[in-house]
């Protein structure tokens, strides 16, 4: 096995709180980044995982663990990576050319070398005539690629991406991730090692010679999962979407075990969907006895990070079941697709008030109040404590969200409280004013 | 260097008549600096001699210009050095954000008195203290609103160009030139260019100065304008006022706009936009051979000093322990400042009892009526005014300078015409003060409003039209909220305004009669004018005090709700 260039060892990420307390998003992770592979890390989102790529990256300290350079690598120190981000992160003031540049000059080089090594790679990477040009000239695809000349200009040992091609449309990426594997595979840059963050599991099998596959709140390593298939890899091929499948089955499976090992930790969040986005889901099943997630995604267009949310929310409502990757509604969840819209919002509130504890409390805390009022900041201060202050208000949305829907309670924004609605006649009829 | 377009294949060689005016323009920059520059230090007695003749009059406006823009300079330097400590360090930034907040309520002219007397100090028997002192007075009118905006950037710079910054290990002279410096051109300029108008007022008061017991002025337009006032030549009032215009659209079109046209480059969207500032001034010395000739013999010398400038930023570790050393060293300073500035105080109230700053008290109150008022007046009418010159685009384009014109024209070389007025009519200054503010301040709002409601997305005025919103329920559904976050932008400059203008508006004369309101502003500069620093001192203190809190407790939470509930996006 080649010698690691990156060893992360243990590594925990907590952010302070305001007001006390911490957010755990990384815990004991280990990782290892070797000489001449591409590692994917997937997970999915809010997992974590560009804090950690930002971490191996130098720009955040881990709060515990141990971060060393090894090999090629400890002679450079954090002077031997580059990175690409997701928004590019273009200098806009500046033009393709100076871009490009930018990491030479902050290094000193004289004038003739940068020009002379910039205009190589912008060579290289097929921007050849746009190097006086300002980004904001350039599409999207044309920009990631100033992202990679101003990362490989640098002669980085470990090439760090964080979802470099998920901004761009789906043909772009593909010429992109072509373009990039080809330089890597045939050793045209001396890049040692590719980390890549992504959470589309196809490019992920794609590229990758390894995953890693991160859970969630905080993040650990549930999987690691080498991938061995050939270059250049076929997506229609069998072992191909046997190995995206299995990843997928690895992400979306609960984190159960891991929580009754450590016993009673804290109620699992409500995933953060809005109530339309269910009915719309509800809607889609109620002619199929029985939908492969994976393929419903595809379908959608749905990246997993989008559609997860929406099925586990399903599943917490009791509306459908999960099964090794399908999902099926479950009798209560074909009566709510069949209902009417009056008759959706009974079986909703039904359903949350029995399965949903958070949801279940609320009506219940206002109605102690004489005037049946209660401050947001109540409900986001007692979820804090689980979830840390960012969390906190999502859920609290989500909920007021639910709760509205199911007309279990109602929010008034101007003086951010939610109150029972007194007045029966005015539960069903719409939005005042 | 990024910042000009790099030396590139020469686009022509031989020189036109672009070159021959960019040339020209510079040689007669230089003269004007050189001759101006040398009249700033004459011994005091060669002063106090202004003469009416119009023909003095571009002389007189070079001299202000020379003032106002070393203060720009000055301004511009302290602004971003202040602004990068502030933001830099955690430490220095908890001192030093809260005292510019100070800085900010505390009335400018009512100080003047006692810089004066600083600074002429300093150089006795010449004209040059008396200079710094003009200087510092509207160096004071520009600097903090432009600290607060190089701050407020430093603070917000876009998360991923920072982290692009540090992987690439920009060192410290690196980021400030292709980061943060870029990152807060467009809002640094934008306020330099309202600062800088605010500031002519501040000119026109500082030129003609009391000290010592005796008048003094320095040559420029204030003056100018101030003595002809004082000997009622109509005529010489008359070539000041559209000089002055003239000055003031003059710095606009060959100054302001060709540096906002070029700070366009510094957008941080990433859509190019079709019609941004334009400028002829800026396409003149983009065409010019001289300019990119100059280019070529300053990049090799810029590319020599940036080499021994740029360090790598190295990952650093052992940091703390300086800083705290720093922190020991910076609390026990900032102490003894504190320690002094209380002893200081202490001396100074000693002499003045409780019912003397009860009464002072109560002029503040009166003087805030009067700034409520003048602000509340004001609104009244440029609100509408404002918004049917908004609502259609044809007059918005043009009417929107000329308030802006307006807004920087130096009210007080106004005043007197006022208070003559006042005085025919025999008004006394309790109510007339309010008209004097309102000169200076309503442009403000009223050119927010016009940018306000030509803001308004057409779809919105479209959706108003279909539903047959009309009359008061389109202004109160409609326009009011749309414009709000602009009137509050306005109401609160105007305000500011307002509380400066106290000062001089509260004691106004016009030849032989002086008359005198019951405020605070008359209270400083009456104590002002009979030399006692202590009752300049409190004056000043309670008037800094009521400003900090109108804007803690009515400003500031009308912004919130300008960006919150009000923020069209």
């Amino acid at each position: 096995m080649p010698e690691p260039l990156i060893l992360a060892e243990h590594i925990d990420k907590i952010y302070d709180m305001p007001g006390g307390g911490g957010k755990q998003v990384l815990r004991g992770i280990d990782l290892a980044v070797r000489e001449g592979e591409v590692l994917a890390v997937l997970g999915p989102s809010g997992s974590g995982k560009s804090t950690l790529l930002r971490i191996i990256a130098g720009l955040a300290a881990p709060t515990r663990g141990s971060l060393a350079y090894h090999g090629a690598m400890a002679a450079r120190g954090g002077d031997g990576v580059a990175m690409v981000f997701q928004s590019f992160a273009l200098f806009p003031w500046l033009t393709v050319q100076e871009n490009v540049e930018l990491g030479l000059r902050a290094r000193g080089l004289p004038e003739a070398e940068r020009h002379e090594r910039a205009l190589r790679v912008i060579d290289m990477i097929g921007l050849d005539g746009f190097e006086g040009a300002y980004p904001k000239e350039l599409s999207g695809g044309m920009r990631q690629r100033v992202g990679f000349a101003r990362a490989l200009v640098v002669d980085p040992d470990v090439l760090l991406m964080d979802e470099p091609f998920s901004a761009l449309d789906v043909l772009t990426a593909e010429n992109l991730r072509r373009d990039l594997l080809e330089l890597w595979l045939e050793h045209r840059i001396p890049t040692k090692a590719i980390v890549i963050v992504t959470h589309s599991i196809e490019e992920a099998v794609y590229l990758a010679d390894r995953a890693i596959v991160l859970s969630r709140d905080p993040a650990e390593v549930r999987a690691e999962v080498p991938i061995t298939l050939p270059h250049w890899r076929d997506r229609e091929d069998r072992r191909f979407a046997q190995l995206v499948d299995e990843i997928y089955s690895l992400l979306t499976q609960r984190a159960a075990e891991t929580q009754t090992a450590q016993g009673r930790r804290r109620p699992d969040p409500i995933p953060a969907v809005r109530s339309g986005a269910l009915n719309g889901l509800v809607e889609l099943l109620e002619d199929a006895p029985r939908e492969d997630i994976y393929r419903l995604g595809e379908e959608l267009q749905f990246e997993v990070d989008d559609l997860l949310p929406i099925v586990e929310a399903l599943e917490l409502l009791g509306l459908a079941t999960v099964h090794e990757g399908d999902i099926a509604l479950t009798d209560e969840g074909r009566r709510y697709a069949a209902a009417s819209l009056l008759e959706r919002k009974e079986i909703f509130r039904t359903q949350a008030l029995a399965r949903c504890p958070a949801i279940a409390q609320i009506p219940k805390v206002l109605g102690q109040k004489s005037n049946g009022r209660m401050n947001r900041e109540f409900f986001v201060d007692a979820m804090e404590q689980s979830y840390g202050e960012e969390e906190a208000e999502r859920q609290v949305d989500t909920l007021i969200d639910w709760g509205r829907y199911a007309e279990l309670f109602a929010y008034d924004q101007e003086s951010r409280q939610l109150y029972l609605e007194q007045d029966e006649e005015t539960h069903l009829s719409g939005p005042k004013e | 260097m990024s910042w000009f377009p790099a030396p590139g294949i020469a686009r022509r060689v031989r020189l036109g008549w672009v070159d021959l005016l960019v040339f020209a323009a510079v040689l007669l920059l230089l003269l004007a600096v050189l001759r101006l520059g040398g009249r700033m230090a004459v011994p005091m007695h060669a002063l106090g001699t202004i003469s009416l003749d119009p023909w003095q009059l571009p002389l007189y406006a070079g001299e202000s210009l020379l003032r106002i823009f070393i203060a720009f300079l000055a301004s511009l330097i302290f602004a971003i050095v202040y602004g990068y400590l502030a933001a830099k360090s955690p430490w220095a930034g908890r001192v030093l954000v809260p005292l510019l907040d100070i800085l900010q309520s505390v009335p400018v002219l009512g100080f003047l008195s006692a810089t004066l007397a600083f600074f002429a100090g300093l150089f006795p028997g010449s004209s040059l203290g008396l200079e710094i002192a003009a200087v510092f007075a509207i160096f004071t009118a520009q600097a903090w609103n432009m600290t607060f905006a190089f701050y407020h950037t430093l603070v917000t710079l876009p998360r991923d160009l920072e982290e692009a910054a540090h992987v690439y290990r920009l060192g410290r002279w690196s980021r400030l030139w292709y980061l943060e410096l870029p990152s807060s051109a467009i809002t640094l300029v934008l306020n330099s260019m309202m600062s800088f108008g605010g500031s002519w007022f501040f000119l026109a008061a500082s030129e003609t100065v009391t000290f010592s017991g005796r008048q003094v002025m320095l040559p420029g337009m204030g003056s100018y304008m101030a003595l002809a006032e004082q000997r009622g030549d109509v005529p010489a009032m008359v070539a000041a006022v559209v000089i002055m215009v003239a000055l003031i659209v003059l710095v606009d079109q060959l100054f302001w706009r060709p540096i906002v046209a070029w700070s366009q480059r510094f957008k941080l969207e990433q859509t190019p936009s079709a019609d941004g500032p334009t400028s002829f001034v800026l396409t003149i010395l983009r065409r010019s051979v001289l300019v990119e000739s100059l280019q070529r013999v300053v990049h090799p010398v810029w590319e020599a000093i940036w080499r021994r400038l740029a360090r790598p930023m190295t990952p650093k570790s052992g940091q703390t322990q300086a800083s705290l050393a720093w922190r020991i060293v910076f609390s026990l300073f900032g102490l003894a400042i504190l320690a002094l500035a209380l002893r200081a105080g202490w001396h100074l109230l000693a002499g003045i009892g409780l019912g003397q700053v009860l009464h002072v008290g109560w002029l503040g109150i009166l003087t805030w009526l009067r700034v409520t008022a003048a602000v509340g007046l004001g609104a009244v009418w440029t609100v509408p005014v404002g918004v049917a010159i908004g609502l259609s685009p044809r007059i918005g384009r043009w009417a929107q300078p000329l308030a802006q014109i307006a807004a920087s024209f130096p009210a007080n070389m106004l005043f007197p015409i006022v208070v003559a007025w006042l005085i025919k009519v025999h008004a006394g200054l309790d109510i007339g003060a309010i008209p004097l503010m309102m000169l200076g301040t309503q442009w403000y709002i009223l050119f927010n409003v016009i940018a306000g409601s030509m803001a308004i997305p057409q779809d919105l005025k479209e959706a108003g039209r279909i539903f047959g919103l009309r009359g008061a329920l389109r202004w109160r559904r409609l326009i009011l909220p749309a414009i709000f976050p602009s009137l509050v932008t306005g109401g609160v400059t105007a305000a500011g305004g307002a509380w400066n203008a106290s000062i001089v508006a509260e004691v106004a004369s016009w030849q032989h009669h002086t008359l005198v309101a019951n405020g605070l502003g008359a209270y400083i500069t009456l104590a002002t004018a009979q030399g006692q620093g202590a009752h300049v001192l409190l004056g000043i203190a309670v008037m800094s005090l009521l400003v900090i809190a109108m804007n803690r407790l009515v400003w500031r939470p009308l912004y919130h709700l300008a960006e919150t509930r009000y923020h069209l996006d």
